[in-house]
């Protein structure tokens, strides 16, 4: 029989620690705590090393990561805080339940800091279906999911991405973000402090569901995953309704001095983690703990993954005053334990000792140093010749296919699922760049978006994921905002395999320098590992990048569609030939291979401060960035909505036409100004050092004329366009 | 009567159930949009002396659980407000509001799933159909407004028999059209018959409606057509010599 240490998840050298922390054997319920707090779920063990490289700091960031969440200046004494994570595996055995819990927890994190939630993102990754099969029901549960716990509780999804790629057929990612609004005085911390406060559990009930929850997240899905569907937990969007209400209105009073949500690992992860960081110890009565059924052992109570609860540290005294306000709400809290000032974390049931561990040692998971190996397919990948790829004989035919691939069409019959108005706050809806709240009683709003991709990660990870954050934070710049910081969830394989630990390592450090030099800190995030199936092996490497983005003045706020006629269409940024890794490559020739557009950093922050100043100058109509699909696919979503046409003349060179067309070279945006904007446009571009092309003009033809050399490439009724646009989602989901 | 609001100020209560999620937002709109005292009318309470009128908002009440408003019609705030309505004050019920409104017998007919069966978030346009009620004076017959939608249960049913007794009596207040003023099936976001999304009671004092008018009451949110049914009630309020 495999030993409990093993069964709990622990290798022959955590064991060995875990004895030197006791001094003795531990007990069954001992072992099982260990278990949890240690697996890379809770513990982070493969990862912390790397999120060394990250920079954390700078003169906005009030919080970075460490808490539930991190926290922003958005002046005026105003802060947010926003953090994503990921719910992969419960989602893909039970993708209602799994997305909607999702979302639930990440709501919960940002709770816990003190702030009233006031949006939600999610970035989805999956195959596309085949006919009535699996994926669909996968991608349409999911869907339902997030909706359904979002429309319920009144936090818009403001936005989001839904991406598709074969690698994530038996293994999608949920990940979900929230956001939150606070002044800086009400920030709340997830610490224990002064012993003999009391520890109070409130929300809902403690049940079985979600026994074991972070240990599945951390190791590979296989057909015996079926069986750990009791480890996915079951939501209640209507109890964390009451439970945001609840705890808002008792963190206006000044009783609490600490709060934690519970996710992963329930009670034992947030007791030991809020006394470790206070460097105190807690003491816990589990027969105090309200349960859904009876018969629950310590160790299930203390790891039960039950939604909606959440853990408060309450000054003594004033526990009553803190359940009155629960209890107007039709919520329990109750007194589970206190603040002690031994450092141990003790778990009684009664009178009788059940468990007596260190607090710091449960929340300071050994550290795994690995090194990485090049995988093997890069260099294949890497060798790829452009110049073997053929040029399409008609553009027209290839735009039609693009606008209507999966990964471009429009999302419309996702976001309508979501309600993405809630709060009166939403200005720039989904579908647009970012998703933009004003802040009511300000003149300021805040952007959030969500980026990934999976397949540019892959074929390069480091200058793939430096890509991903400048390609993010164009979408703000575009939006009018200045990008001020990113969350990441990082979406990988077993980092137990060299070849994925590459993975991991190049990414973070090509996150790592995008954000340094675009000056974006990270102020949050979460790791989701072992992302693997027995039939594909590991996912593309797929970094969730959350960004924020702050702008002083709603008048600033600039959107994609193009506004007037006449107006002049201007590309910023250079045209390069490369088709590497592109949509384009993928859509229209089936492959998936070469090297990711080149991206030079410096050039990237300069373009961006280039079009935000133009933006803040009031002379810029329009903006989007270039990204998916090129140029060609840029200039239909700024015609999309409306009722205009463009006639566009791309400017000589020696490049492919296909490469113009819909290659993605990187740090490029395509905006419209009004002809009276024009000289001033043009003449701060040249003052910036910015290369900027005069395409074209906007007009009412309604359709989308492209010449090259004096001949007509595209020449495409808009309308039609849209139709195909649109069209795809419904058909690919009916 | 506050005097700080001027001359004719109308009191608001915005009814708040546990899961009211627009709450608030009827709160904004009209604390601060319309500027006009409101107070919030927790569902416990009974005392509607000091209001002149009382929205209940959207959301999920009770988390929607059996269905929607059914749960909501037994609170305490239910009697309350039957008899603020039998006293002629006005009430109007949005989306989530509406189903409790049908659900508590104080207007015909019920919300049924979306023929989609899906939730559904989107702008809308809609049609006045009655320009001469408390709710809509401020807007012409057949002025075309672009109001968000967003539930599950937004299908308004009622019988051949009821659906002509509403008619007789001009208690169809918006329909669903197409942004150039088209009723008919391919206009209809939720299979309501009629393509129904807002009626009356016979007194004219009880609106419902599907579509939020607190989400287009102002134009950086993308217009403010909807803040003239939350005028047209203020109005009303000033002409009946308050």
């Amino acid at each position: 029989m495999k030993p409990l240490w093993k069964e709990a998840g622990l290798t022959q050298k955590e064991y060995d620690l875990l004895l030197q922390h006791l001094g003795r054997e531990p007990n069954p319920t001992e072992t099982a705590l260990y278990g949890v707090m240690w697996s890379e779920h809770c513990g982070y063990k493969n990862t912390r090393p790397l999120f060394k490289n990250f920079p954390t700091t700078g003169p906005r960031i009030l919080q970075g990561p460490g808490e539930n969440a991190g926290i922003v200046d958005i002046d005026d004494d105003q802060v947010i805080t926003f953090k994503v994570e990921s719910h992969n595996h419960p989602s893909a055995i039970a993708p209602f339940q799994g997305a909607a819990t999702g979302v639930g927890g990440i709501i919960r994190d940002i709770l816990a800091m003190g702030a009233k939630p006031i949006g939600v993102l999610n970035s989805l990754h999956f195959a596309t279906p085949k006919g009535k099969g699996h994926t669909k029901w996968l991608i349409s549960e999911v869907i339902r999911g997030i909706g359904d716990y979002g429309n319920c509780i009144g936090i818009p999804t403001i936005g989001g991405e839904v991406r598709f790629a074969e690698t994530y057929r038996g293994n999608p990612l949920v990940n979900a973000m929230c956001v939150g609004l606070m002044n800086k005085s009400e920030i709340q911390t997830a610490s224990a402090e002064g012993p003999g406060n009391s520890l109070m559990i409130v929300g809902n009930l403690t049940g079985r569901d979600g026994i074991g929850g972070a240990s599945f997240a951390s190791k590979e899905l296989d057909e015996t995953n079926q069986e750990d569907r009791g480890a996915v937990q079951v939501g209640d969007p209507f109890m964390e309704k009451l439970l945001i209400d609840a705890c808002l209105e008792v963190f206006a009073k000044d009783f609490v001095v600490g709060v934690q949500d519970m996710g992963a690992a329930g009670i034992i992860s947030s007791t030991s983690e809020t006394a470790s960081k206070a460097g105190n110890g807690v003491e816990i009565d589990v027969s105090l703990v309200p349960t859904r059924e009876a018969g629950m052992s310590p160790a299930e109570i203390m790891i039960s993954e039950s939604q909606e609860r959440m853990l408060l540290i309450v000054k003594q005294g004033r526990e009553d005053e803190v359940n009155a306000i629960f209890h107007k709400w039709d919520l329990h809290a109750v007194v589970i334990g206190n603040v002690t000032n031994d450092g141990f974390l003790r778990v009684k049931e009664g009178d009788v000792t059940v468990a007596e561990i260190p607090a710091a040692s449960l929340t300071d998971a050994p550290i795994i140093c690995r090194v990485g190996k090049v995988p093997d397919y890069l260099s294949k990948t890497q060798s790829f010749d452009e110049s073997s790829v053929s040029l399409p004989d008609d553009m027209n035919a290839t735009l039609q296919k693009l606008v209507s691939s999966p990964n471009i069409a429009s999302r419309r019959w996702v976001y309508r699922q979501y309600d993405h108005m809630v709060q009166t706050n939403t200005v720039v809806r989904p579908g647009g760049n970012t998703g933009v709240l004003r802040i009511k009683g300000t003149q300021k709003a805040v952007t959030f978006s969500t980026d990934a991709n999976g397949r540019y990660c892959y074929l390069n990870p480091k200058e793939g994921s430096k890509i991903v954050i400048a390609e993010a934070a164009r979408n703000h710049i575009a939006s009018g905002a200045l990008p001020i910081a990113v969350t990441d969830g990082l979406n990988f394989g077993n980092p137990e395999k060299p070849e994925i630990f590459y993975q991991l390592e190049q990414s973070i450090l090509g996150i790592s320098e995008a954000c340094r030099v675009l000056d974006t800190p990270i102020i949050s995030g979460n790791a989701s590992l072992y992302n693997e199936t027995p039939d594909q092996g590991a996912i593309y490497p797929t970094p969730v990048i959350g960004m924020a983005g702050l702008i002083k003045n709603v008048e600033h706020i600039t959107t994609k569609p193009f506004k007037r006629a006449g107006d002049v269409v201007f590309q910023v940024g250079d045209f390069s030939n490369e088709i590497g890794a592109s949509e384009y490559l993928e859509v229209i020739h089936g492959k998936i291979s070469g090297d990711v557009p080149k991206i030079e950093l410096a050039l990237e922050k300069r373009t961006q401060d280039f079009v935000l100043n133009a933006i803040q100058k009031s002379i810029i109509n329009s903006a989007t960035d270039i990204g998916d699909g090129g140029l060609a696919i840029a200039l239909t979503e700024c015609l999309y909505e409306t009722k205009f046409g463009a006639s566009i003349e791309i400017p000589e060179s020696s490049y492919r036409l296909d490469a113009l067309l819909f290659g993605e070279a990187q740090s490029r945006f395509l905006l419209s100004v009004a002809p009276d904007n024009m000289k001033t446009f043009q003449s701060y571009a040249e003052q910036s050092n910015i290369p900027i092309s005069k395409l074209g003009i906007v007009n009412s033809s309604g359709n989308l004329r492209v010449r090259y050399q004096g001949e007509s490439v595209i020449e495409q009724d808009v309308t039609t366009l849209e139709s195909m646009n649109e069209a795809t989602f419904p058909e690919m989901m009916r | 009567m506050v005097a700080y609001f001027g001359i004719n100020a109308m009191k608001f209560g915005v009814l708040n159930f546990p899961g009211s999620n627009c709450a608030e937002d009827c709160f904004h709109v009209l604390d601060k949009v319309v500027n006009q005292p409101t107070r919030y009318f927790w569902h416990q309470e009974t005392n509607t002396t000091d209001l002149d009128a009382i929205v209940v908002p959207g959301g999920f009440s009770y988390g929607d659980y059996l269905r929607p408003g059914a749960i909501a019609r037994f609170a305490p705030a239910m009697d309350a407000l039957k008899e603020f309505v039998e006293k002629g004050k006005l009430v109007i019920g949005i989306c989530n509001g509406f189903q409790i409104l049908t659900e508590a017998g104080l207007l015909p007919g019920s919300l049924i799933k979306n023929k989609s069966v899906k939730f559904l978030c989107q702008d809308q346009t809609i049609r006045v159909e009655n320009a001469k009620t408390p709710f809509t004076q401020k807007f012409h017959k057949h002025e075309l407004l672009m109001t968000p939608i967003a539930h599950n249960e937004g299908n308004y049913y009622i019988d051949d028999e009821g659906l002509a007794e509403l008619e007789a009596h001009h208690q169809i207040i918006f329909r669903y059209a197409s942004q150039d003023g088209t009723v008919d099936d391919s206009t209809n976001p939720n299979g309501s018959v009629s393509n129904i999304a807002g009626i009356c009671n016979k007194s004219f004092n009880v609106l419902g409606m599907m579509p939020h008018p607190e989400r287009n009451a102002e134009s950086l949110l993308g217009n403010a057509q909807g803040i003239k049914v939350f005028e047209s009630m203020i109005l009303s309020f000033t002409n009946s010599g308050n």
